[in-house]
């Protein structure tokens, strides 16, 4: 029989049969909801992880420092020298960073103590620099207010603790200014009275107190993207090309005083930000293969993805419960359709079906029942996933946490879902479509 | 020749007995024949007519079907005979009550995988032949029993098939409506030179309407001869 015809009179059986085919298929949709359902949340819950350790910015950045002989770091300067085969840290090794594949940027951290003012109150704090770049990767999603205007603007961010310091009403701050007392390194006139007045040039720098004034823009809850190293998480967070431009003196910079010999200004350390963690072991040992030390976490991303792959498989499997006593609800169905439609099976062999066409007709009556149980059951299971979703949030908002998506339906596992459904109902029609095929016509034509 | 039944038997195991219901028959049927099958219940007329139509196989002898053994033939070849060359008329018309009488005349062309274009005007011509081409879309349920069977008989001509099977094809009906019926089966042998066999156990309309009758009883051939 043609697929067009198998299809009409496959449909025209299961009209017939409208309520237990309704049944039927319903008890597939329930199967494949609570997969779709459960499979969701977990790689909900997997993407919600990863998305928030990658923002951390613990696991995709490589700490930069010039490669050191630590053990002699107690004997005098000229022995605590670059190790033998390291490289200065300078404007040339940053260039060489961001030209190394799959790194993203290269930024000097840029983290210093200060002091800030508001309502004439002063607030001790550390003052981070973020770049440009740190809009785009998701960080800043859970702001309140805005990112940065500008790379240069005179505006900050507020670590939600800290403006929870500052005002009992946080987002009320948002629009107002702000004061940062710090110390600016001034360069100092080389002793015999030549050079720029560049610190390059110059012998040293002596430490100025400053002030700048600061348009409160944001607040967010953690420190985004701003990596590890240095010294305590930044509260205020400012532009990087601002905290550049204040020239604010940080700690390492009297350490780097006594030891420079170039002329050239050395970095302390450089942040280098890779594509993904599962990346961030290639470029360290490109970085260490040219000199320079190193620091990274292991990649904890790839520790989260075992565990959750265990974590979806049971829940997979937990999942599968219901679409197995589904399966039972075809194989039932179908069992009692060639009971019922005995006497019809004899007419169509007796009219020249072949043993192949009842067996099909069988096969796409389940696999209708397969395809629209999937369908309506991934809907039922996204349906799910939002309420599930929308009453997490409730109980976050209810406890003060920001909002979080806990459920994640992914194209493939749509896809998936009714791939297996169609699959699984052929295979409970497997054994009622064979049995239907080798019926006697003769016996079946006498069946009342 | 049409069908050729050689030492036929079919025998069914039934506990510890063997049912003979059909035992050693031969039986010549020629092209463009109206033979009936006469015998009591019981006798092995609608068995043997079964093994003739191909809906069931021997278990010993062979059946030829324009000179082509079925009992040699694979499940699928049967099925594609059964499509192709036969077409079966029953006591109980074998309607299927869900389809409309356009629906169930066009079935075997479905089976048989003809073009959909070409369906409409073989169900036309059946239709008209039995003249129900009025009534292409009432149910079975909506029909007389007489109008059912013309409905089946529409069906089984609708392939075209050289040979025709019926298994008492008036033993639902009245006497005026089973006379119609076997009018409209001796006219469809005139005009198509069909070979028809027909199980029944009324000897008048045998008798009135057959070339050839065949009498039946224990599974075994009592007589073959043309109508006194």
């Amino acid at each position: 029989m043609k697929a067009g015809d198998l299809g009409e009179l496959a449909l025209r059986n299961l009209r017939e049969a409208v309520l237990r085919s309704s049944l039927t298929t319903l008890g597939v949709a329930v199967g494949v909801a609570s997969l779709v359902a459960w499979l969701s949340l977990g790689i909900g819950l997997q993407v919600l992880a990863t998305k928030r350790l990658s923002n951390s910015g613990l696991f995709d950045t490589v700490i930069v420092t010039q490669r050191r002989n630590l053990q002699n770091a107690r004997r005098p300067p000229q022995e605590a020298s670059p190790a033998a085969g390291s490289r200065m840290l300078d404007e040339g090794a940053k260039k060489d960073f961001e030209r190394l594949p799959n790194v993203l940027e290269v930024y000097s951290q840029i983290r210093f103590p200060t002091e800030l003012r508001y309502n004439g109150t002063p607030y001790s704090t550390i003052v981070a620099g973020i770049p440009a770049s740190a809009r785009g990767n998701g960080a800043f999603d859970a702001i309140q207010g805005s990112f940065f205007s500008g790379p240069s603007a005179d505006e900050a961010i507020l670590q939600l603790e800290l403006a929870k310091d500052l005002s009992g009403d946080p987002h009320g701050l948002i629009g107002k200014d702000l004061v940062v007392r710090y110390a600016e390194r001034e360069a100092l006139p080389p002793p015999n009275g030549n050079g720029d007045g560049s610190e390059a040039a110059a012998g040293g720098f002596s430490i100025v107190p400053k002030e700048k004034t600061l348009r409160i823009v944001g607040i967010v809850e953690t420190e985004p993207a701003a990596g590890f190293g240095g010294f305590g998480s930044g509260r205020l967070l400012i532009p990087l090309e601002v905290a550049s431009s204040l020239r604010a003196a940080q700690v390492n910079d009297l350490r780097d005083a006594v030891r420079t010999t170039s002329a050239k200004p050395i970095y302390a350390s450089l942040t280098v930000r890779v594509k993904s963690p599962a990346l961030v072991q290639g470029v360290e040992d490109a970085i260490k293969g040219m000199g320079f030390g190193t620091f990274s976490l292991l990649d904890a991303t790839k520790n989260l993805r075992t565990f959750f792959t265990i974590f979806d498989m049971l829940l997979f499997i937990f999942g599968s419960l219901a679409l197995a006593v589904a399966t039972l609800g075809i194989i039932n169905t179908l069992v009692m359709a060639i009971l019922e439609r005995r006497r019809e099976i004899g007419i169509l062999k007796a009219l020249g079906a072949a043993d192949r066409d009842v067996k099909q007709l069988f096969f796409v009556e389940a696999s209708v029942m397969g395809f629209l149980g999937g369908v309506l059951g991934v809907m039922l299971g996204w349906t799910v996933g939002r309420a599930v979703t929308f009453g997490t949030n409730l109980y976050l908002k209810r406890q003060g946490l920001p909002a979080a998506d806990v459920f994640a339906l992914s194209w493939w596992l749509v896809a998936g879902a009714i791939v297996l459904a169609v699959v699984v109902s052929l295979a409970a029609g497997l054994y009622p479509a064979s049995r239907a095929a080798k019926l006697n016509p003769v016996e079946a034509l006498r069946y009342e | 020749m049409a069908v050729r039944a050689d030492r036929v038997s079919r025998h069914y195991e039934m506990g510890t007995a063997l049912i003979r219901a059909v035992d050693d028959i031969t039986l010549d049927v020629h092209r463009g024949e109206f033979v009936a099958l006469l015998g009591s219940s019981g006798s092995g007329k609608s068995t043997l007519l079964n093994l003739m139509a191909g809906l069931d196989r021997p278990t010993g002898g062979a059946i030829f079907a324009n000179e082509k053994n079925l009992s040699e033939m694979s499940s699928l070849e049967l099925a594609r005979y059964r499509s192709k060359t036969v077409g079966m008329v029953f006591q109980s018309f074998n309607l299927l009550p869900r389809m409309t009488l356009e629906e169930n005349v066009e079935l075997p062309l479905r089976l048989a995988e003809v073009a959909r274009a070409e369906r409409g005007k073989r169900v036309g011509e059946a239709l008209e032949r039995v003249k129900l081409d009025k009534r292409l879309s009432h149910r079975p349920s909506e029909m007389s029993g007489g109008e059912q069977q013309r409905a089946a008989l529409a069906r089984a001509l609708v392939n075209r098939p050289t040979l025709l099977f019926a298994d008492e094809p008036t033993g639902n009906l009245d006497s005026t409506t089973g006379e119609t019926i076997l009018l409209l089966l001796k006219e469809i042998q005139g005009t198509l030179g069909m070979t028809i066999v027909m199980v029944t156990h009324e000897r008048p309309l045998a008798e009135r309407f057959a070339d050839r009758i065949v009498t039946m009883a224990d599974g075994k051939l009592l007589s073959d001869g043309a109508r006194q």
